[in-house]
């Protein structure tokens, strides 16, 4: 590729041909404000808040899609081009809900900094606003049309990473909004929750359904025995809410900080991970062995159940039938749990932090409460524990580190891996080497396995058996696999993890926004670095899981696991 | 081969089926029958002849009388007298309306409206049975074609097409030749030549009237567009609003596939080619050419960046090359005369002719084509007949909603690409809508935003929400509520909204604003610091007042008030209640005293 060179407000630089005028500027450190633009994603130019002036042009172009040509002259900052931008921020601003106060996106939206960056200090273009209904029909995502400046970012994510194309744009001129398919209401469409819109919207029109204050009602009133959880990727994202680097992990003074919220039992879902495990690695040998439905698919991602039910409804038989270890942990915790603590099971709240939007509308699916009542009462996203959190003054950065309780807050390596694409696999692998072999195994990382490919296949020795295993993450990527596997293209799968969100849980629709390109990777091998430091690795070892079953379960796939630990699909419509 | 003793012309263009033409022909062909005319009368459905607001029209050759307005009840007349008797019908024909005494014009050849114009494109229209590919053919229909497939490579049909100096019709001016060069050029086994026939301005019909009045010629443009740049497959893209334009298409594509003039191996020379249509929901934004070829590929119509041009990477991602329908309709005539012939036509850098939509205040409403370089008065004055009633000419709107308005006096601008731009206004697809004193210029503006505005496709900022904010700032002003300091906020909208909207469509958006400001500045102040509206049109700014002095309570002015807005007793003048009014103007109009005004 060639090197072209040109003029930015009076500078030369040279970069690859190519290279956009906004990535160039960037290089002189001239900062081009961007609102629509998502790199790679959402490259459309529409929203006009990056428009420059390139001489010869007879109208501004948006920086974030033109090309550099070489001896081009550019100008970002001309009194022509900040008319335009500010016009344009303020139209936005004139059609959007005045109520950045009490916004979930207070001091969190792209716009708001824009208008302050740009110094906007009235509303000059006052006018009708498009009205349109609140849509709180999902279980996971709120949809406030209100907010939304059309920037079409949730369109593309949906639509370009996972394939599912819930929203579009519709009707015209000023009317023109995002909407659901058909127009009806979100829980009523193929939308899987996974939460993806709400990272990327600019503003407040996309966010989760909150369960802060759910959450925080129960922790106040006494006869509540409050117990939570939390998720393997929670532990990695949570620190970058309090300024700390993508990656950091902040297990200890998360568990710290949740025991000054008033949590009365703080867990590990790495824990019900670990259990997960010995579920499903036996569920498989048992297929693999006695000639069940191959290959079979991890089901602890809800978002991804509920697009296997919508798009590919021939293959729920392929699907475990292990319920998350969301779903599992609050089994337990109401059972288990309450037993061995003598609680009557009506008095624990169970609450679970999670990366993940669609755990929300996982708890309410059938099969959810056979506890006897609803397993897990709500779902905090990483992004509301921080929110919970700051409102109770506490400063994570400052906490001295604790330890989760008993009995399920013990957990391996293999648990916390989870919470990246390719864990589970990684974690079922270990395990089934050692139960099937009865050898220990050599080395315990699966490289093959990690990082963010879309799809990774390999073959791993299992004593005479040869055991070939998929891993995908983000729905565009899974689809692409179940297509293969449908057609025949692929026919010789035993086991396939799959995870809606890029990057496995780590990506997850409730985990922080970030504009770091980098931010998944580093969330990945802080991963991979507690899993690391880790006394146990693999989920068979984990003390606490072998207890369970000596007193509770009996043994994996027992009549009281299934009642318990497992669960049902349902084929939806398209 | 059938001899007729006359030939019986019935104008069945939309405008004239409007007004009832096909009641008009079958009572025509009944008349003919009953007097056992059939046989040696031959009756003829044309296209649009171009006088669309005097229709039915029926024309009789080889006298070429012209009649106009023709009611079932004339037929008789027309069938016994002139055609049986050779008497034409006097009463029936075409009227000189500019003249002070009525005098009739027996001759098609003599009207001003036609003997001025110069018709290349709409040569066919209003002359041949659009439905019958013969007709089309001994017009010398689809001899440029064969002359390109057997005599011609397709570099030298893009270089006879780059010599005639042919620029997009369309709006934009864009030298066609060039554009057919780039197809020519681009890359690619598969590649696409698209015809834009979404025409959409409001009161512009030069397309639909060419693809009603002549389909053939746009499919051989077609053929030799598609042959230049190497393409076997083209798209008519139709707005599904022109029904008889996509039923005499659907015909005419039929007919052309039966004389093998598409399909494999056109006139043995190895060309296929295959035309096809794609109806469009008549999305106003979808004439802007990426927006188009979404709109084909089954996506919503929206622009996408430039680059990559469609010459680059159009329809489907094959390079496509897209042409007005006026523009392909040239081809044809240009490549079977030559580019010196077609050169011969115009002026300088604005070669051979225009075909314009002429409506609002002006006599003759129609269908012109004139060259390029004619002046604005020569088309409006001494064609359309200038503005009737009586009234003073105020301005002409060129370009439709991306236009502008031109004063009267610069009436004797040669019509060109760049003299309508230096005026604020622009060729635009050629809709020209005349205006007379009683036009308010603010709320001229208002329409033409109020139309932009809702065909926004809703994609950039600046036009989704700018021509909406542009457009209350309007509304306000002519509802009597203007304040100090909106129209320097339009100017700074309109110069933003101009400058970094996405497409034509926002860019050009402000035009109407931009250049009712730049000749009537005067009419907004009125507006908003006098509360007037000059013209009298703007009802938020207007009172109805009765004379006292001139009432004399006769109380019609009380009766025929749809609101009962007025009320009075005998012996004492009439009074009107303002904030009840509507300003109707119909107790102006009823009472015998002129006691009433409006101001």
């Amino acid at each position: 590729m060639q090197n072209v060179t040109l003029t930015i407000d009076g500078r030369q630089v040279t970069v690859p041909e190519g290279t956009t005028v906004l990535n160039a500027a960037k290089e002189l450190g001239i900062d081009i404000p961007t609102l629509c633009y998502l790199p790679k994603i959402n490259e459309i130019g529409a929203c006009r808040v990056c428009v420059v002036e390139i001489e010869g042009a007879r109208y501004l172009e948006p920086s974030c899609i033109y090309q550099v040509r070489d001896g081009m002259v550019v100008k970002t900052n001309s009194h022509r081009v900040r008319q335009a931008r500010q016009i344009n921020t303020e139209l936005l601003l004139s059609d959007h809900a005045h109520d950045c106060l009490v916004c979930d996106r207070n001091n969190n939206c792209d716009l708001q900094d824009l208008a302050a960056r740009l110094g906007i200090r009235e509303y000059r273009f006052e006018g009708v606003k498009n009205e349109a209904e609140i849509d709180d029909s999902s279980e996971s995502i709120y949809r406030d049309p209100s907010k939304c400046i059309n920037c079409r970012r949730c369109i593309a994510v949906c639509a370009e990473v996972q394939g599912v194309h819930a929203l579009g744009a519709a009707e015209r001129g000023f009317e023109t909004g995002i909407v659901p398919a058909q127009h009806r209401p979100l829980a009523d469409i193929s939308c899987v929750n996974c939460g993806q819109c709400t990272i990327v919207c600019p503003t407040g029109a996309l966010t989760e359904v909150s369960h802060v204050t759910k959450v925080a009602r129960a922790l106040g009133q006494k006869q509540k025995h409050v117990v939570v959880q939390t998720a393997p990727a929670v532990r990695v994202s949570l620190g970058e809410e309090f300024g700390m680097k993508p990656g950091t992990n902040v297990q200890g003074k998360m568990v710290a900080a949740l025991r000054q919220l008033g949590f009365d039992g703080v867990f590990d879902t790495d824990f019900s991970a670990d259990l997960t495990i010995m579920e499903e690695g036996t569920e498989l040998i048992n297929r693999i062995q006695n000639g069940g439905v191959l290959p079979m698919i991890t089901s602890c991602s809800p978002g991804w159940i509920k697009f296997i039910e919508h798009n590919f409804p021939d293959m729920l038989p392929n699907l475990s039938t292990c319920k998350s270890p969301q779903q599992m942990f609050g089994a337990l915790a109401k059972t288990y749990y309450a037993d061995k603590m003598g609680i009557d099971p009506k008095d624990i709240y169970s609450v679970s932090i999670m990366p993940c939007t669609a755990k929300k509308f996982e708890i309410t699916r059938p099969d959810m409460d056979s506890s006897g009542y609803q397993d897990v009462d709500a779902v905090l996203t990483t992004r509301e524990l921080a929110k919970l959190i700051k409102s109770a003054g506490i400063d994570l950065a400052t906490l001295p580190d604790e330890e989760y309780d008993d009995p399920l807050g013990i957990s391996t390596g293999a648990g916390v891996i989870f919470g990246a694409t390719g864990g589970v696999m990684e974690a079922a692998l270990r395990t089934a080497y050692e139960v099937i072999t009865g050898e220990e195994l050599p080395k315990l990382d699966f490289e093959m396995l990690r990082g963010l490919k879309g799809v990774k296949q390999a073959s791993v020795q299992v004593g005479d058996l040869t055991v070939n295993v998929a891993v995908a993450h983000s729905l565009v990527k899974a689809r692409e696999l179940m297509e293969k596997i449908q057609s025949g293209e692929i026919d010789d799968l035993h086991f396939i993890e799959i995870m809606a969100c890029l990057g496995g849980c780590i990506g997850g629709g409730g985990q922080p926004r970030s504009d770091d390109p980098y931010v998944r990777s580093k969330r990945i091998s802080g991963i991979y670095t507690a899993d690391k430091d880790m006394k146990l690795r693999k989920s068979h070892e984990n003390p606490a899981v072998q207890q369970l079953y000596k007193e509770f379960l009996g043994e994996p796939n027992s009549h009281k696991a299934h009642e318990l630990l497992h669960t049902h699909y349902i084929e939806r419509e398209r | 081969m059938q001899l007729y003793r006359a030939h019986v012309l019935v104008c069945g263009g939309t405008g004239c089926v409007t007004s009832g033409c096909m009641d008009v022909h079958a009572e025509l062909e009944k008349q003919l029958e009953k007097n056992g005319l059939s046989e040696e009368i031959n009756v003829i459905v044309t296209g649009c002849v171009g006088t669309c607001d005097i229709g039915p029209i029926l024309m009789v050759y080889p006298e070429a009388i012209f009649y106009q307005k023709v009611q079932v009840e004339d037929v008789a007349e027309i069938v016994e007298e002139h055609i049986l008797k050779g008497r034409p019908v006097n009463r029936l024909m075409y009227q000189d309306k500019t003249s002070e005494i009525a005098e009739f014009i027996e001759k098609y050849y003599d009207i001003d409206f036609f003997n001025r114009q110069t018709r290349i494109v709409l040569r066919n229209t209003g002359v041949i049975d659009s439905t019958k590919i013969d007709e089309y053919i001994a017009r010398d229909g689809y001899q440029a074609i064969a002359k390109a497939l057997t005599e011609m490579k397709p570099i030298e049909v893009v270089e006879e097409i780059k010599k005639s100096g042919l620029r997009g019709r369309g709006g934009g001016g864009f030298p066609a030749g060039i554009k057919l060069e780039l197809g020519h050029k681009a890359d690619g086994d598969q590649k696409y030549m698209i015809c834009n026939a979404d025409e959409g301005d409001p009161g512009a019909f030069m397309d639909r009237s060419l693809l009603e009045g002549d389909p053939h010629s746009i499919i051989e443009g077609m053929m030799l567009a598609s042959y230049a740049i190497g393409a076997n497959q083209g798209y008519v893209y139709v707005r599904a609003e022109y029904p008889l334009a996509v039923d005499r298409l659907v015909t005419a594509i039929k007919q052309a596939k039966e004389y093998g003039l598409l399909g494999d191996n056109i006139f043995g020379s190895g060309f296929n080619y295959s035309l096809d249509l794609r109806v469009g929901a008549g999305a106003f934004v979808c004439g802007e050419e990426t927006a188009l070829m979404h709109s084909i590929e089954g996506l919503r119509g929206e622009p996408t960046p430039k680059p990559p041009y469609p010459t680059d990477a159009g329809v489907f991602g094959y390079p496509s090359v897209i042409n007005n329908v006026e523009t392909i309709a040239n081809m044809p005539q240009i490549i079977l005369n030559g580019s010196d012939w077609f050169n011969r036509f115009g002026v300088e850098n604005n070669k051979g002719t225009k075909v314009f939509a002429v409506a609002g205040n002006i006599l003759n409403t129609g269908l012109v084509e004139v060259e390029l370089g004619t002046t604005l008065r020569t088309v409006i004055f001494d064609i359309c007949g200038g503005v009737p009633n009586g009234k003073k000419f105020k301005a002409v709107q060129i370009g439709g909603p991306s236009g502008g308005c031109i004063p009267a006096e610069y009436l004797d601008t040669p019509i060109t690409y760049d003299s309508l731009t230096s005026l604020g206004a622009m060729m635009g697809s050629g809709g020209l809508i005349v205006m007379d004193e009683d036009t308010c210029m603010v709320d001229l503006a208002r329409f033409f935003l109020d139309f932009t505005q809702e065909e926004s496709c809703g994609k950039c900022t600046p036009c989704r929400i700018g021509t909406k904010r542009m457009l209350e700032i309007l509304e306000r002003i002519t509802e009597g509520h203007g304040q100090p300091g909106d129209i320097e906020k339009l100017e700074e909208l309109a110069e933003s909204i101009g400058d970094s909207s996405f497409c034509g469509l926002g860019r050009a958006a402000p035009n109407p604003i931009l250049s009712t400001l730049r000749f009537f500045r005067d009419e907004y102040e009125a507006h908003i610091d006098g509360h007037k509206c000059p013209a009298g049109i703007c009802k938020g700014l207007l009172n109805v007042e009765i004379i006292e002095d001139k009432c004399r309570s006769c109380g019609i002015c009380a009766r025929i008030c749809p609101v009962n807005a007025i009320a009075g007793q005998r012996g004492q003048p009439y009074v009107v209640d303002q904030d009840t009014c509507t300003r109707c103007g119909l107790c102006i109009e009823s009472c015998p005293f002129d006691a009433i005004s409006k101001h």
